[in-house]
C-alpha cells in the first residue's frame, strides 16, 4: 500500500519537475528578475545599514546576504502564489476539480507532490542563480560549514511545506467563493510582509518583531536565512526554529485535510 | 441484479442567484428525477438527450463523485458515492468535455500515471497500451505534448487513459463532441471492439449516429427522466426519425411528387424544397427519382437530431398526466 502509494506521488512530482522544465522561457525571465531585484534591494539595504550599521542584528553583509538569499527562495517557497497551487485554484474554477475526484488517490498529497515537484526545478533553476551572482558582485556572509548548508535547506523546506499549505487552503476557498483573487491577493500582501520578503523581520520594532517571527509566514523566508546567517539565539536556536516550522507545517496541514474533507463533501453533495 | 442498478433516483441542484444589491434566492433545479433502469453486464447502451437533459449528471452519480437527493444507485452491488475509492479500480470513465491527461508532457507521461494510480502490473499495463495505442492509431503521438494534440487525438488519449487499468464498466461522457468525422470513426470502431471484449458501455451523446453504428438498446432522456428505452427501431421505424433531403431546382416548381417521401417545406417559390424520408432508408433512390424528373442543381441530406427524436417521442406517446 505505502509503497505503490509513494510511487505514485514520486511519479506525480517528478511529471510536474519536467513539465516546469519545458518553461524554458519564464524560467529565463524568471532568474533574470530576481537577480535584478536582488541588486535593487542590495543597493537600497546598503545604503540603509550605512545609516543604521548592526540594524536588527545583522551587519551589512549580513544584510546582503538575506537580500539575495531570499531572491533565491523567491520562486521556490512561492509566498504570493505562482505555485502548484494556482492550477488547482484554475481546476476549481473550472470545475475539473470534481471531475478529478474519480481517481483513488488523496487531493491534498496530489497537490503536495505537484508542489514539490515544481520546486524541486525551481531551487535548481531559480534558486541557485541569484545567490551565486550575488555572491560574485558582493562579500556575502555565506558559511563554510556543509551543515549549516544542510540545516538551512531543511528549514527551507520546511518553510516550502508551511507556504503550500497557506496556499492550500487559499486555492481551498475557491470551493465555497466565485473569485478567489480577493483571498490570493490578501494571502499574498500578508505572506510579503510577514515572511521577511520587503525588510528582515528583526528590524521591526519589539512587540511586532516578536509576533511576526512566530507566525507561518516568518518560516517561509525570515527563519531559514536565519538559520544560515546562525542569528537564531532569539528563537531558541536551531532547534526552536525547526520546532516551529514542524509545528506550523502539521497544523496546518491537518487544517487542510479538514476542510479537503467539507469540500469534498460540499462538492459530492451539492455538485461543486 | 442487474450490473448497473437505479431506482426512483432524483438529483436536485440548489441553485443561489443574487437578485437585486442584496438579496439572494434560492432556485431549486431537478436535474434528474424518478429515474430507474438496469444495466446487465456487457451491455453497451446509448444514454442520449438534449443539453442539460441530465446526462453528465448520471454519469456524475454512477461515479459516486456525486451523491443522489433521493433513490437507490448500485454498481456491481456497491453504492458508488460510499465506495468511491474502492469502486475506481473497476470503473473507467472519459468526460468528454474535460482532459485528466497531463496537459504540458507527452501523452506517454499521463499513460505512466495512470499506471501509478491504478497499481496496474507493468506487463498488463504494456498489454493493454499497446492494444489501445494501436487500435487508436495513437503510436506517433505518444511523445507529442497533450497541449499540441487535435482534439480527436486528445480524446483518443483520454479514452486510452480510461481502459489500461481493465474496468468492467466503462462510462463516456459525449466522447465525440466536438470531433472531426474520421477521428469520430476510429473512436466508434474501437469502442465497438471494447465493447465486444466484454466490458460493459454506458455512451452519452446527443449524436444519433453514435448510438446508430454502436448501441442495440438506447435510452433517451429529457428533463431528467426517461422518456425511452428500447431497441434503436423503435426510435426510427414509421413513426421514428425522418431525415430530410434539401433539394435546390434550377427555377421555380410545385411540390416535388415522388415515392416514398413528402415535401414539408418550399421557398422561392419551390426552388429549394425540404423532402422528408424514413430515416432507415438510403437517400440514393430518391435522389435519382427527383433528378430524373426535375431540374435538380444541388442537394444536401440533413441526419434527424436528437430534437427531432425527442419532438417525435412525445408525439407517439400519450400525454402523461402531471
Ligand atoms: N452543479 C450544478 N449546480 C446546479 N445545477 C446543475 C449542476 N450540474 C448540472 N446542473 C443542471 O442540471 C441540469 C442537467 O445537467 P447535465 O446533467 O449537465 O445535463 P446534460 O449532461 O444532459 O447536458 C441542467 O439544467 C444543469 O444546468
Ligand atoms: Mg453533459
Amino acid at each position: 500500500m505505502r509503497l505503490h502509494a509513494a510511487r505514485l506521488y514520486r511519479t506525480v512530482a517528478a511529471g510536474t519537475f519536467r513539465r516546469y522544465s519545458t518553461y524554458r522561457a519564464a524560467t529565463i525571465a524568471g532568474v533574470f528578475t530576481n537577480t535584478v531585484f536582488g541588486f535593487i534591494m542590495a543597493y537600497t539595504y546598503l545604503a540603509l545599514w550605512n545609516v543604521r550599521p548592526h540594524l536588527g542584528g545583522y551587519t551589512a553583509s549580513d544584510a546582503l546576504t538575506y537580500v539575495f538569499i531570499g531572491q533565491s527562495l523567491f520562486a521556490v517557497v512561492a509566498v504570493f502564489g505562482g505555485g502548484a497551487t494556482d492550477d488547482m485554484i484554475g481546476r476549481i474554477r473550472s470545475g475539473d476539480i470534481s471531475v478529478d475526484l474519480y481517481r483513488p488517490v488523496d487531493l491534498q498529497t496530489w497537490w503536495l507532490a505537484t508542489d514539490l515537484g515544481r520546486a524541486a526545478f525551481q531551487f535548481l533553476a531559480r534558486g541557485i542563480p541569484p545567490t551565486v551572482v550575488g555572491a560574485l558582485a558582493f562579500h556575502l556572509s555565506l558559511p563554510s560549514d556543509p551543515l549549516v548548508w544542510l540545516a538551512f535547506l531543511l528549514s527551507a523546506f520546511l518553510g516550502l511545506l508551511v507556504s503550500f499549505s497557506v496556499r492550500y487552503l487559499v486555492a481551498l476557498s475557491g470551493f465555497w467563493l466565485i473569485d478567489t483573487s480577493g483571498t490570493q491577493a490578501a494571502a499574498g500582501i500578508l505572506g510579503m510582509f510577514f515572511s521577511g520578503q520587503l525588510l528582515p523581520l528583526n528590524i521591526f520594532p519589539g512587540a511586532l518583531k516578536q509576533i511576526a517571527m512566530l507566525l507561518p509566514w516568518a518560516g517561509m523566508q525570515q527563519l531559514p536565512i536565519d538559520v544560515l546567517l546562525r542569528t537564531t539565539a532569539s528563537l531558541g536556536g536551531l532547534g526552536g526554529v525547526l520546532a516551529l516550522q514542524v509545528t506550523w507545517a502539521a497544523v496546518l496541514l491537518a487544517l487542510g485535510r479538514l476542510v479537503t474533507a467539507t469540500a469534498v463533501r460540499k462538492v459530492v453533495f451539492q455538485g461543486g | 441484479m442487474a450490473f448497473i442498478e437505479l431506482e426512483g433516483v432524483e438529483k436536485t441542484f440548489t441553485v443561489r442567484r443574487k437578485r437585486g444589491r442584496f438579496t439572494r434566492t434560492k432556485d431549486e433545479v431537478r436535474a434528474v428525477e424518478g429515474l430507474t433502469f438496469g444495466v446487465e453486464r456487457g451491455e453497451m447502451v446509448g444514454y442520449i438527450g438534449p443539453n442539460g437533459a441530465g446526462k453528465s449528471t448520471t454519469v456524475k452519480m454512477l461515479t459516486g463523485i456525486l451523491t443522489p437527493s433521493a433513490g437507490r444507485l448500485r454498481v456491481a452491488g456497491v453504492d458508488p458515492q460510499k465506495e468511491r475509492v474502492r469502486l475506481a479500480q473497476r470503473i473507467g470513465v472519459v468526460f468528454g468535455q474535460r482532459t485528466t491527461l497531463w496537459w504540458d508532457l507527452p501523452l506517454r507521461d499521463s499513460f505512466t500515471l495512470v499506471r501509478r494510480i491504478y497499481r496496474i502490473p507493468q506487463d498488463r499495463f504494456e498489454e493493454n497500451l499497446g492494444r489501445c495505442v494501436d487500435q487508436l492509431e495513437l503510436g506517433p503521438l505518444l511523445d507529442t505534448p497533450v497541449r499540441q494534440l487535435s482534439l480527436g487525438q486528445r480524446m483518443r488519449g483520454d479514452i486510452t487513459a480510461a481502459l489500461l487499468h481493465d474496468p468492467e464498466v466503462l462510462y463516456l461522457d459525449e466522447p465525440t463532441i466536438g470531433l472531426d468525422i474520421l477521428s469520430k470513426a476510429t473512436v466508434r470502431r474501437f469502442l465497438a471492439e471494447v465493447n465486444a471484449r466484454g466490458t460493459t458501455v454506458l455512451l452519452t451523446t446527443h449524436d444519433l449516429q453514435d448510438i446508430e453504428q454502436l448501441c442495440r438498446r438506447v435510452m433517451v432522456i429529457d428533463h431528467g427522466r426517461v422518456v425511452y428505452d428500447g431497441g434503436l427501431e423503435g426510435l426510427q421505424g414509421s413513426d421514428g426519425a425522418e431525415r430530410t433531403l434539401v433539394v435546390d431546382l434550377a427555377g421555380p416548381s410545385p411540390a416535388i411528387d415522388v415515392d416514398g417521401a413528402r415535401v414539408v417545406r418550399r421557398e422561392g417559390d419551390g426552388e429549394r424544397q425540404w423532402l422528408a424520408f424514413p430515416a432507415g432508408r438510403s437517400a440514393a433512390p430518391l435522389v435519382a427519382a427527383v433528378a430524373e424528373r426535375y431540374p435538380l442543381v444541388d442537394l444536401s441530406v440533413r441526419e434527424p437530431d436528437i430534437e427531432d427524436v425527442i419532438a417525435r417521442l412525445y408525439r407517439g406517446v400519450p400525454a402523461q398526466a402531471t
